[in-house]
């Protein structure tokens, strides 16, 4: 159906986020959301104390891990496994507790970057752009 | 009906990651697995809960389709409202497109405080999907009893002392209350049998009426148990018939899946906290009444459904 | 121009919800207000209105689905009384923090308990700081006129605020009076086709509504809202014109009646003001220079207007259809005397609290408050600040017995 505006009177919640906060004059009318889903730019990642290792060599592409996961984190491609979204994944272990290939890992997250260093800790595989919007939208 | 994993991994996600949920919370697992069985538009009224505030902390929103909360015990009429509203709009030729329309709660906000408006909402005939997702406490507030939480848990306000040993009562049979609204659709699923859930998830949205979907919802700071054990409790309760997953359509039961062995109920409580004073000897008898509920329960299930 | 029937109030709120034919109505019948619900349905029932019509199992539900409504991007409305109104507090303040132009008639009733049918304005009166317009009206025509204003101040773009219209209980809901109504097509071009803000039912842009909003946002949205209501008096006043041009009538935020020359006068809201005109005519012919100030617009508060308008009076009494215990008066009053606060020019004031639970306030309970008035405005003194009128049992304690008014009447008449 058709609105009046798309145009904001105030800053879009993309814009208000999380610096700069507007005054009242600016915030949206209501306190709408109008950016859906933009709460994949809060990132859950640092909950984590243990982060799921996958052994990708070994995995059956059951997609368990994915149907199961409280937090979207299980990035899946062409109906494969393509990595975990470790800006989002909060490490319950879920995951590696139903696996049926037993081929995820929980590894503690500070013995994981020291060995691996920080850099290295966000993503694994090659999912990075994914990982960082938290999967497709509609 | 659902199809397999690799079918189900081209829908969109619909709830954003980055929600503040509890590691390993059932609550959006539910979500998740249940929104891979609706295609097209969709409306979404969320009961003031757990999943509410954590998924719209402002400025953000998690949510990929249009979303409203406006209270705790009222999302049934609020969802009646934007389906009346859609129905008004299609009457008057405003609008093309072809909705779908899903109210969530947890058990407060449905068994408890919510339910005259779910009520009447089922009687009135909005055409919505309403899914309980049940965690059987008052979670968002830090573990109260509600009407959803069975004999003999832990709670705050069911709390085990020197005469006290947990609720004194055992829980109520909302499924069977709605479904004594008579209306199209109405089931009990689990997260940890997902192609069940999916195909319930079709069935209520496709149904011709309100629909309803009660959903065990294993909460880990509520139940007390380590966090990746959330889908093994939920199979836990499936296969002690504790949650038994059945299927009321158009009247008839049927049970939709039957453990091939019924296991005792003491396995689904045994990792969890609230539940670890009734392993205590002395509290047999308290053990022993919970697992003659429950299976008086699956009795009675399995003669509605006509396999008794 | 236009049509002439005979309706009690509520058959008029009936009359213009079904020119307007809203997209949702939800209500829940309750005394006195039930015969708009009657009403509303069988002009659905007999394809009048195109509305979905939704008969809801409370009115904490009505409420919510007409937010629900509301934010799917049509117009909706509902009706209410008492308590009614009371079950749906939660609501009233999300209807207004979300920005929805609802629009609801108020047929005014007391609140128990004790258990009492009839009108007073407690109810809207407890709720006016729940972020919603609240307009009092007269009597049947006005109501009918009100409500029709009421769709283009909720959904104008610098307001965006739920709007209450309020009508005496019985007095004016349930009394038969000649009203005239507009021609539907002119009804239907004045509201105009309803333009949504943020509708649910855009795929293409979902949107979200009512998440938490914690101490780094909510007080700024609060603010914000505040802005929607110092901007609605314009708003207000423009469709007031607009209204007049099509029908003749017109209506302030606030209407005077002989009150610029006045020395003493009084401020009073719904259809008390009709009684108080009445005796002001008596007045007026025995050389008494009295006056009413019926306030329309209760929010926003004409506060300035109201000081300037009443600061020449010598002495000037609030009648408030509610009581606030504890407080220094009743609602009403305690905002009129806040309202004269920095004015340097202002009446000596006295605030009656009258008619609770339907008590009959007659000509004479209010001719008696006039004479009290014209003692102050001779002796400069007020004895009793706050008065209940028409109350048995005696003076004491702030109260103005039978006695009391028969006496100050006499004085009077003597004056």
């Amino acid at each position: 159906m058709k609105s009046e505006q798309k145009e904001n009177p105030g800053a879009s919640a993309k814009a208000v986020a999380p610096k700069e906060k507007p005054g009242w004059a600016d915030v949206p009318i209501g306190a709408v959301v109008l950016e859906a889903g933009c709460g994949v730019e809060y990132e859950t990642g640092e909950w984590r104390s243990e982060r799921p290792v996958v052994n990708t060599d070994k995995c059956i592409n059951c997609l368990f891990c994915w149907v199961f996961c409280p937090d979207g984190a299980v990035i899946v491609e062409n109906e494969k496994f393509k990595a975990i979204d470790y800006y989002h994944c909060k490490g319950c272990g879920i995951c590696s507790n139903e696996c049926p290939a037993k081929v995820i890992t929980m590894v503690e997250e500070t013995k994981f970057q020291e060995a691996n260093g920080e850099a290295s800790a966000a993503v694994q595989g090659n999912g990075n752009i994914k990982a960082k919007t938290g999967g497709k939208g509609e | 009906m659902a199809g397999n994993l690799k079918q189900l991994s081209h829908k969109p996600e619909r709830l954003a990651s980055g929600h503040r949920l509890c590691a390993g919370c059932g609550a959006p697992i539910i979500v998740r697995q249940i929104l891979s069985g609706v295609d097209g538009p969709l409306v979404i009224a969320n009961a003031t809960s757990c999943l509410q505030v954590t998924t719209s902390v402002y400025p953000y929103s998690n949510w990929r389709c249009s979303w409203i909360h406006s209270a705790f015990e009222n999302t049934a009429a609020t969802i009646g409202g934007v389906e009346a509203a859609y129905r008004a709009l299609k009457k008057r030729g405003e609008i093309d497109e072809d909705y779908k329309f899903m109210a969530i709660g947890g058990d407060g906000g449905t068994f408890d405080i919510g339910l005259q408006s779910l009520s009447g909402a089922l009687e009135r005939g909005h055409k919505f999907v309403y899914v309980c997702y049940d965690n059987e406490a008052y979670m968002n507030t830090g573990v109260q009893r509600s009407s959803a939480t069975p004999f003999g848990a832990w709670t705050t306000t069911s709390p085990v002392g020197e005469i006290g040993q947990g609720k004194l009562m055992g829980r109520k049979d909302l499924t069977a209350i709605v479904a004594a609204h008579r209306i199209p659709y109405v089931a009990q699923a689990s997260p940890s049998h997902w192609k069940d859930m999916v195909t319930k998830a079709e069935k209520a949205f496709n149904a011709d009426g309100p629909a309803f979907l009660n959903v065990i919802s294993p909460c880990v700071p509520g139940w007390k148990y380590d966090t990746e054990l959330t889908i093994k409790l939920a199979k836990s309760a499936v296969d002690s018939c504790y949650w038994p997953l059945y299927e009321i359509e158009n009247g008839q039961y049927k049970v939709t899946y039957r453990p091939k062995e019924k296991k005792p109920v003491v396995e689904f409580l045994k990792p969890q906290g609230r539940f670890k004073h009734l392993l205590d000897p002395k509290n047999k008898q308290l053990l022993d009444n919970l697992q003659a509920q429950v299976d008086r329960d699956w009795e009675e299930l399995l003669r509605k459904a006509g396999e008794g | 121009m236009g049509k002439l029937i005979a309706a009690t109030g509520n058959q008029a709120v009936a009359q213009a919800m079904r020119q307007i034919d809203p997209h949702v109505v939800a209500a829940y019948p309750i005394t006195p207000q039930t015969d708009v619900v009657e009403e509303f349905a069988s002009f659905v029932s007999d394809g009048l209105v195109s509305t979905e019509f939704v008969p809801v199992e409370s009115e904490h539900s009505a409420m919510s689905t007409v937010i629900g409504s509301s934010a799917a991007g049509v117009r909706a409305m509902t009706a209410t009384s008492s308590q009614g109104l009371a079950l749906m507090w939660e609501m009233l303040y999300i209807a207004a923090g979300l920005r929805l132009p609802i629009v609801m008639a108020v047929a005014n009733r007391a609140l128990s308990a004790p258990l009492n049918i009839h009108g007073d304005q407690s109810d809207s009166m407890g709720a006016r700081d729940s972020g919603w317009i609240q307009l009092y009206c007269k009597n049947q025509q006005e109501a009918y006129d009100t409500l029709i204003q009421a769709i283009r101040i909720a959904e104008h773009k610098d307001v965006r605020l739920p709007v209450m219209v309020c009508y005496d209980g019985f007095i004016v809901s349930h009394s038969l009076s000649g009203v005239t109504l507009l021609d539907d097509d002119k009804v239907k071009a004045f509201v105009g086709k309803h333009v949504p803000l943020y509708p649910l039912l855009d795929s293409k842009n979902p949107v979200s509504y009512g998440g938490l909003v914690l101490f780094d946002f909510y007080f700024e949205f609060r603010r914000q809202m505040v802005d929607g209501m110092a901007r609605a008096p314009r708003v207000i006043d423009e469709v007031a014109m607009e209204f007049a041009e099509i029908s003749g009538r017109h209506y302030g935020r606030y209407e005077k009646y002989k009150i610029d020359d006045a020395e003493i006068g009084v401020v009073v809201l719904g259809s008390a003001a009709s009684t108080s005109e009445v005796v002001v005519d008596e007045l007026r012919a025995k050389g008494i220079k009295a006056g009413v100030m019926r306030l329309k617009s209760l929010r926003p508060f004409p506060r300035e207007e109201l000081a300037k308008e009443l600061g020449h009076l010598k002495a000037l009494a609030v009648l408030d259809r509610a009581d606030s215990p504890g407080a220094l008066g009743g609602p009403v009053g305690l905002e009129v005397r806040s309202a004269f606060f920095e004015s340097e020019k202002r009446p000596k004031l006295i605030n009656g609290i009258y008619g609770l639970g339907g008590r009959d306030t007659t000509p004479e309970h209010i001719a008696s408050v006039f004479y009290s008035l014209q003692k102050i405005a001779e002796g400069g003194k007020v004895e009793e600040p706050l008065f209940y009128l028409g109350l048995r049992g005696g003076k004491d304690d702030g109260r103005q017995s039978e006695a009391a008014i028969a006496q100050a009447r006499a004085a009077g008449q003597r004056a």
